[in-house]
């Protein structure tokens, strides 16, 4: 067992960053997927992971959405503890209430999308904050076709996602989690199960989030140019641990360590 | 031997078939609404991370369908008053077979949620659903569809099974059918009615829930 002592039961200060890993370990048995990982992301930064696969980089997304449960260290959201709790002046495992209390400011968008296939896409918009929210179902209605609008995906409103491209649907995906009015947006892969053509509709309506909406943002993707485009910072994952990390243009055109060397090599070829 | 078929006798016995067809259709009925409603709460109790509830719920589904329904229903019916539970062989036989029915749709509930796919669940974890939330709203109308199929079965396998509650004295089909037989020392006819009304029952009640599973899955808009 961890001394949790160690840790804060919040965070204060002037330069309280939006999230922040701290110490986190992540493992399945003996194998490791995350080890003792530090990482600040500030309000409004857009942090991109690149790496490997197996380099744990989509586990960190999954660790922040509480989708996987950590195994040593603490991740603040806010300020607030995310996966632990004050109790007693110390940090416990934060309980199921916690968890729905701090995880209402982080929204997430998968790989393959995840939309709810009994539901339209405005229906799939207007779920969350209906239920979750509490919002009136005409509030939740246009808040929603606000947001498909905003994607582009207004004239489909009433298709049921099975009637939807898969650019289609991931627009759905990103309105449904910007209906939550997250302050955290977690993009994990989502142009990985697109075919090539359409990659250009989802990562457009990316870059407009970026560029007039005060989001932060954290990413795992293989789009490489994309990353460099619009991300502020980016981080090279290898093996569990930030092998390298920095603003874009700095990582790609001089990178520093021989692994992202490698990698960036790698991918160059492939494309 | 000879085949003697009288037909005179068939329509003398066909209203009081008939009425008994009602009293099969009832404990039916009422035996598939308690089977339906109880075999979700044994498949959802199946998987709270509770263990002596899953456990619980495991192993009666388990002995249930490791012993025969005729036990069952002589176990609520002659057992029961031990226990101070006293009811009527009808109440006794709806209940012993909507418990018997339980069993297995639990185990159909149980395959059906399990075809949900995982990324649906963390889709409402990322939504900040609840537990009820997400199973109502999300899970259970995805689950329904693939469930119908073998939900259709068992009704029509618990239509099929009523004839077991004449054993407690149920006037239900196949009771009024041997109290006509030894009435009149004739078997031919209502035997053979009772299969032929089993037949009309069953057969358009399979093709309805075939309709039903079509027009459910256009509703949830899935194909």
């Amino acid at each position: 067992m961890e001394d949790m002592s160690e840790y804060p039961l919040e965070l204060s200060g002037d330069n309280v960053p939006m999230v922040r890993f701290m110490n986190v370990t992540k493992s399945y048995g003996e194998l490791v997927v995350l080890d003792k990982l530090d990482l600040d992301i500030a309000a409004g930064e857009m942090v991109t992971v690149i790496g490997p696969s197996g380099s744990g980089k989509t586990t960190v997304l999954r660790m922040l959405m509480t989708l996987e449960t950590i195994n040593g260290g603490v991740i603040c959201v806010d300020g607030q503890p995310l996966t632990h709790m004050p109790k007693g002046g110390v940090l416990v495992p934060a309980d199921a209430r916690h968890l729905r209390k701090i995880r209402a400011s982080i929204g997430m968008c998968f790989q393959h999308f995840n939309l709810f296939p009994h539901m339209t896409a405005l229906q799939n918009c207007m779920e969350g904050p209906v239920q979750v929210l509490g919002l009136s179902k005409q509030a939740a209605r246009e808040r929603s076709e606000e947001l498909l609008d905003l994607v582009g995906m207004i004239d489909k409103k009433d298709q049921h996602p099975s009637r939807l491209s898969g650019g289609q649907q991931q627009r759905v995906a990103i309105a449904r989690a910007l209906a939550m009015r997250p302050k955290v947006m977690l993009f994990d892969e989502v142009t990985s199960a697109l075919d090539p053509e359409v990659i250009g509709e989802v990562t457009n309506v990316i870059r407009k989030l970026v560029s007039e909406h005060n989001l932060t943002m954290l990413m795992v993707t293989h789009q490489m140019g994309f990353a460099r485009d619009i991300s502020d910072r980016i981080c090279f994952f290898f093996g569990g641990r930030i092998e390298e990390q920095g603003p874009p243009d700095e990582l790609f055109a001089n990178p520093q360590r021989d692994r992202t060397r490698q990698f960036l090599s790698a991918v160059k070829e492939a494309v | 031997m000879s085949f003697n078929w009288r037909w005179d006798f068939t329509f003398e016995i066909l209203p009081r078939l008939l009425w008994a067809t009602l009293n099969t259709l009832m404990a039916a009925g009422v035996g598939y609404a308690i089977a339906v409603v109880l075999g979700l709460v044994l498949a959802l109790a199946q998987r709270t991370g509770f263990r002596p509830l899953t456990q619980l719920a495991r192993e009666f589904v388990e002995f249930i369908r490791s012993t025969p329904l005729v036990l069952q229903i002589f176990f609520v019916f002659y057992v029961g008053p031990q226990f101070g539970i006293r009811l009527s062989p009808w109440v006794s036989g709806m209940v012993a077979i909507g418990l018997h029915y339980s069993a297995y749709l639990s185990e159909v509930y149980r395959g059906g949620l399990e075809s949900v796919p995982k990324g649906q669940w963390e889709a409402c974890t990322a939504l900040n659903m609840t537990s009820r939330q997400t199973y109502f709203r999300v899970i259970i109308p995805q689950a329904l569809p693939p469930s119908l199929a073998g939900m259709g079965n068992y009704l029509v396998g618990i239509l099929k099974d009523t004839p077991m509650l004449s054993v407690i004295g149920v006037a239900e089909l196949m009771h009024t059918a041997n109290a006509i037989g030894s009435e009149s020392y004739r078997f031919l006819e209502p035997y053979t009615l009772v299969g032929i009304i089993f037949l009309a029952i069953s057969l358009p009640t399979a093709g309805l829930i075939r309709l039903f599973e079509i027009w459910v899955r256009r509703k949830l808009g899935m194909r």
